[in-house]
Order: structure tokens, then C-alpha cells, then sequence
């Protein structure tokens, strides 16, 4: 049985428009779970929701197998970490890790220990009498994990926490998250619009697009097979080429696009006919300029290339459609080359939507 | 690089201007002579003796003081939970609830007196040093919520919300988390509300009545008999002592940047 269940919720900032409407989510015990998605999408007030700071206007919330839809958020037993560390400025390192305990009314003896543990923990021995504005950010948001985890929550909400990090410090709390998380093997919902980061984190993803689930699954399921334009596009595949089905058969389909032809072996939306209006996408990095392929190509000529360092990306145009290549290594001339070639196991092929 | 020679003459102009007034005040009051003129002929500090000498001077004081504390610590009392209150909710109504509640600072104050002499005090016939509390406690209060309000809205409600996640409720968070965290707002409400009892005059001028009066209307009644530098002895002490508070407010915790 799920370890959080969301069933039916409908809930948000506004009576009359709430974001999420009739929401429904599971979440097994000892799981990291990202909800991913833009800005606006519903995976804060998802959180908000699970901690209590937003009241559902109906629907069930529970957690390990309680009924807690009205239980006060002070009453949850959750762990709680903010983008923005939301440490108590006027105390201590010490102080602020041992709040909850303080709390719960833990004799002073254990307090200590736990305090001690759990700073080891996030290595932040030694620093316990400095106040938060004497902590780089990396630090408060150690200091920030270690006064969720200290409490011993059933349940770990990570509202964005890596996003006031630069990037070098965001891949390094990364990779301790995911320590903390096999070591204490808590259950912990991971809100973030970050691919990556879900990505590397999670155990599973849920995509969540205007308050809706667009896809649940597991890391790889989400990067290679995406459910939906909307998650294909989320994921990274950035071209989109319109075209129609010629062919469709047991082992996929065919689509022109233009004057080219591509065989798909990855089909979406199943039965698809001959005649059906789709979108194909891929990625850029999927896509190589070629001369010896003869099928699976499309007509290109380079409008304007970007040094990325490590990688160089090619802006194309086909036609009236333009596409995006990135190849690795630093801008060479490819103005002999004048068609790429997109294998066809990385094509996805989805039906298009009638309003657009 | 050549100085630019307009704004420090109009900066020079702007102090004196706002501080010429004082300066005269504070020469008059060491004056040798009887009546208040400037510049004086000598050097004496008998004006200072003689405010301390004056009974009325020191019975007001102390009504001043009394009403102005006791005001001002209702004024917050009322105003903090109504400032946290527009800065954490939003409802409906609350842009209507603003504008009533900074009323108060609106409506000149001879307005204020008038009506809470006439519909307050003849109506309930309440002893006249209620009256005048009272009537200081609803003109500091828009200053209550105004200041408090700006150090409520520097402070992240997500630091709150850590506290009720750890096991506060949310009154347990009011005092533990945002207290300690708004003191130097509430220091600088306090400071701001007090002086502004302390100086009314308009207010005052209405509430107050035989044997109680304030401080600034005593000064008014003494000035009307005599013409001694007493008053600009009494105005220098005044105006040194809320330069003191503030100055040393300021440097405990930067007050300033919520008035």
C-alpha cells in the first residue's frame, strides 16, 4: 500500500480556481519522488497540500495509512526544506537543529547527541555557535536538511532546495542528497523544475503540467519513452517536425515530413493510421550531419552555430521548419554537408493534437 | 575632479533651514536676560533651574510620560496582530481595512480631538485622563501598524512555516520566531509612537482639562503669561533627550529603516 496518498484532491491558492483539481498521487514508503514541471504547474500547492499549509477543498490526504486531510501542519511529523533555507536568523547553527527536538520535548542529554549525529551527518561538525548570516548558502542549506531530519520525519518534502546554489555547489548537495537518502531510507518528495536533478535524484518522476499529471514513471521510462508532447519536450526534445503517417505497421510507422520520409520504431498515442496528422520529435544531440545515410534525413542548411565548449550547436532550417543540432567538440564547417540523419529509434511520434 | 558647487550650497541651505530654528532655541535658553531674544546679552543657566522649579512643569511631565507609555503599549498591542495580520492574510476587504486603520494619521488631529470631546467624552463622561489615553491610543496606532508592518514584510514567512513544520503552533511561532526576528521594528514603532504622543498638541489641547494636562499644553498656557527663555530651556532638554533616544536606538538596531 502507497505510503502518502493523495485521492481526490482539489486544492489552491484561490476558492474559485484551484490548481490542482481532483488530484490524485501515490507515493511508496522508503521512495524519492520528483514532481517536475514549470512554474505554475501545481507541484508546490502538491506539496503545500502533503505538509498541511494548504487545506484541500476535498479529497483525502494520507500518510502512512492515517487519514491527516485536517491534521494542522505542526501536527504532521514532516520534514520540510526550502529553496531559500528559511533558517531562524537569530539562532544558532545548534539552536536552529535543535528546535524540533526542543519541541518535542527531548531531555537536553539527547538533544545534544542528536544534534551532534546529525551535523556529523551533513559535515557540519564544528560550526554549531554560528548564526545562519555567518554560513555560506551551501551550509544553511545543510543546516536547513539537518534540522528537517534531526525530528525524524516520517516523510521529507524538498521544496526547489538546490536552486539558490551555483552550479558547481547544486551537483555537490546533490550527490549528498542522495547519500542522506539511502542512508536514512526516508520517503521524500522532491519538487523541482530541474530535469537533471529529478533525473539523477529520484526513484520516480511525476511530470505535472497546468495542475495534471502528464506522466508517472521511472527516470529512464520519463527521459526515453516521454508519454506526451508536453513531457517529449520537457525531456529535451526540442525539435518538433510536422508531418503525416504513410505507413504504419506492427513495428511502427512511417512519416513524410516535407520531401523526407522517416521509419519510427517509437510510436505514441496507439493506432496510429495512414493519413493521421503528427508531430515527430527528437533531440539534438540524436541528430548527426551525414552524407553516406541514404534514409531517415532531412535537407538542412546551417543558418548560425553556438559554442557551448564541450559541445557546438547548430541552428538549422529545413524547409520552413528549423531544428537544432548539437555536436560535440568546438564549430566546424559543415557547409558540404547539407542533410542530417536521425536514427529512428530516436524519434518519437505523436498524434497531433485537432486544436492546434 | 572638480566638486560640484550647487548641491552642497542647497544641502547647506536645507540645515539650516531645518536646523537654524533649534539653534536659536538652544542660545536663547542660556540667555542673562528676562525675556525670550536672540541674540542674548549674556550667559546664565537660570532658565534651566526654574523649569526644574516649576511644579506644573514637572506634574505634566509626568502625565505626558504616563499617557504616552500606557498609549503606546495599547497601540501595539492592538496594532501588532492587526499589522501581522494585513501583512501574512490576504482577504477580502483588507485594501478598505488599510485605509480605515491608518485613518487616525489622516484626519487632522483638531478633528480627532473635537469628535472624541464631543461624541466620547460628554457621551460616556469618562474621567478626563482616560479620555486623553484613549485619544492617544487611537492616533498612535496607525503609526503601530505602519512600522510594524514594514519589519513583518521584510521577514520570510517561509522561516514561519519551518517553525510549525518542527512542532510550533502559530501563536508559539509569533513569539519564538518573529519577535526576536521584528524586535528592532517593534523598538522603532515604540520610539515613533511615543515621541508622537509625547508632542501632540492637537489632541491633547482637547482632552485635557483642570488639573490635567500634558507637557507641550502646559508649555502652551505658560507661554501665554510669560515670556521667559523657561520654555527654551525646557524645549532644549526636550529635543536633546529624543535625540539621544534615537541616536542610540538607531545605533542598537538600525530603527531607521522601517520609519
Amino acid at each position: 500500500m502507497a505510503f502518502v496518498e493523495l485521492a481526490g484532491i482539489t486544492a489552491g491558492y484561490v476558492r474559485d480556481n484551484p490548481v490542482l483539481k481532483g488530484f490524485h498521487l501515490e507515493v511508496g514508503k522508503g521512495e524519492l519522488l520528483s514532481l517536475l514541471g514549470p512554474s505554475g504547474c501545481g507541484k508546490t500547492t502538491t506539496l503545500r497540500t502533503i505538509a498541511g499549509f494548504i487545506i484541500a477543498q476535498a479529497g483525502t490526504v494520507m500518510i502512512g495509512g492515517k487519514d491527516v486531510t485536517t491534521v494542522p501542519p505542526n501536527k504532521r511529523n514532516i520534514g520540510l526544506v526550502f529553496q531559500n533555507y528559511a533558517l531562524f536568523p537569530h539562532l544558532t547553527v545548534f539552536e536552529n537543529v535543535a528546535y524540533g527536538l526542543k519541541r518535542r520535548k527531548v531531555e537536553r542529554p539527547e538533544i545534544r547527541r542528536r544534534v551532534a549525529d546529525v551535523l556529523e551527518m551533513v559535515s557540519l561538525t564544528g560550526l554549531e555557535r554560528r548564526l545562519p548570516a555567518q554560513l555560506s548558502g551551501g551550509q544553511r542549506q545543510r543546516v536547513a536538511l539537518a534540522r528537517s531530519i534531526v525530528i525524524e520525519p516520517d516523510l521529507l518534502l524538498l521544496d526547489e532546495p538546490l536552486s539558490n546554489l551555483d552550479a558547481k555547489l547544486r551537483d555537490e548537495m546533490r550527490a549528498e542528497l542522495s547519500r542522506l537518502q539511502h542512508q536514512l531510507n526516508i520517503t521524500m518528495i522532491y519538487v523541482t523544475h530541474d530535469q537533471i536533478e529529478a533525473l539523477s535524484l529520484s526513484s520516480k518522476i511525476v511530470v505535472m503540467n497546468g495542475g495534471d499529471i502528464e506522466q508517472i514513471g521511472t527516470p529512464e521510462e520519463i527521459y526515453e519513452n516521454p508519454a506526451t508532447p508536453f513531457v517529449a519536450r520537457f525531456m529535451g526534445f526540442d525539435n518538433r517536425l510536422v508531418g503525416t503517417v504513410t505507413a504504419s505497421s506492427d513495428s511502427g510507422v512511417v512519416v513524410r515530413s516535407g520531401e523526407s520520409e522517416f521509419n519510427c520504431c517509437r510510436t505514441r498515442g496507439e493506432g496510429l493510421q495512414t493519413g493521421d496528422e503528427v508531430y515527430l520529435f527528437f533531440r539534438p544531440r540524436d541528430a548527426v550531419f551525414s552524407l553516406e545515410a541514404t534514409e531517415n534525413t532531412l535537407p538542412v542548411t546551417v543558418n548560425y552555430t553556438n559554442y557551448h565548449g564541450s559541445t557546438t550547436l547548430y541552428a538549422a532550417s529545413s524547409g520552413d521548419q528549423s531544428i537544432a543540432v548539437v555536436m560535440p567538440g568546438k564549430p566546424t564547417d559543415l557547409s558540404s554537408y547539407t542533410k542530417v540523419h536521425i536514427p529512428a529509434d530516436r524519434l518519437i511520434v505523436e498524434r497531433r493534437p485537432n486544436h492546434e | 575632479m572638480k566638486q560640484p558647487r550647487f548641491p552642497a550650497v542647497l544641502f547647506g541651505l536645507t540645515l539650516v533651514f531645518l536646523l537654524g530654528p533649534f539653534v536659536v532655541i538652544l542660545l536663547s535658553s542660556f540667555s542673562a536676560d528676562s525675556i525670550m531674544r536672540f541674540p542674548p546679552s549674556g550667559f546664565s543657566l537660570e532658565w534651566y533651574q526654574k523649569v526644574f522649579n516649576i511644579r506644573m512643569f514637572r506634574t505634566t511631565f509626568w502625565i505626558s510620560l504616563k499617557t504616552g507609555l500606557a498609549a503606546t503599549f495599547t497601540a501595539l498591542a492592538l496594532g501588532v496582530p492587526v499589522a501581522y495580520a494585513l501583512v501574512r492574510y490576504s482577504f477580502r476587504g483588507k485594501t478598505a481595512l488599510e485605509v480605515f486603520f491608518s485613518s487616525p494619521a489622516i484626519v487632522p488631529g483638531l478633528v480627532i480631538g473635537f469628535s472624541l470631546l464631543r461624541f466620547f467624552i460628554f457621551v460616556t463622561k469618562v474621567p478626563i485622563g482616560m479620555g486623553l489615553y484613549f485619544g492617544h491610543t487611537a492616533i498612535l496606532f496607525p503609526y503601530a501598524v505602519r512600522v510594524v508592518s514594514a519589519s513583518l514584510r521584510n521577514f520570510d514567512p517561509a522561516v514561519e512555516e519551518a517553525a510549525v513544520s518542527l512542532g510550533s503552533t502559530r501563536l508559539h511561532t509569533f513569539f519564538a520566531v518573529v519577535v526576536p526576528n521584528v524586535r528592532s521594528g517593534l523598538v522603532a514603532a515604540f520610539i515613533l509612537a511615543f515621541i508622537t504622543s509625547f508632542n501632540n498638541v492637537p489632541i491633547s489641547l482637547f482632552l485635557t482639562g483642570p488639573g490635567v494636562a500634558t507637557l507641550p499644553i502646559q508649555m502652551l498656557v505658560y507661554m501665554e503669561y510669560y515670556f521667559d527663555p523657561t520654555i527654551s530651556a525646557l524645549s532644549s532638554i526636550i529635543i536633546v533627550f529624543t535625540i539621544l533616544i534615537v541616536q542610540g536606538a538607531e545605533r542598537a538596531l538600525g530603527i531607521t529603516n522601517y520609519l
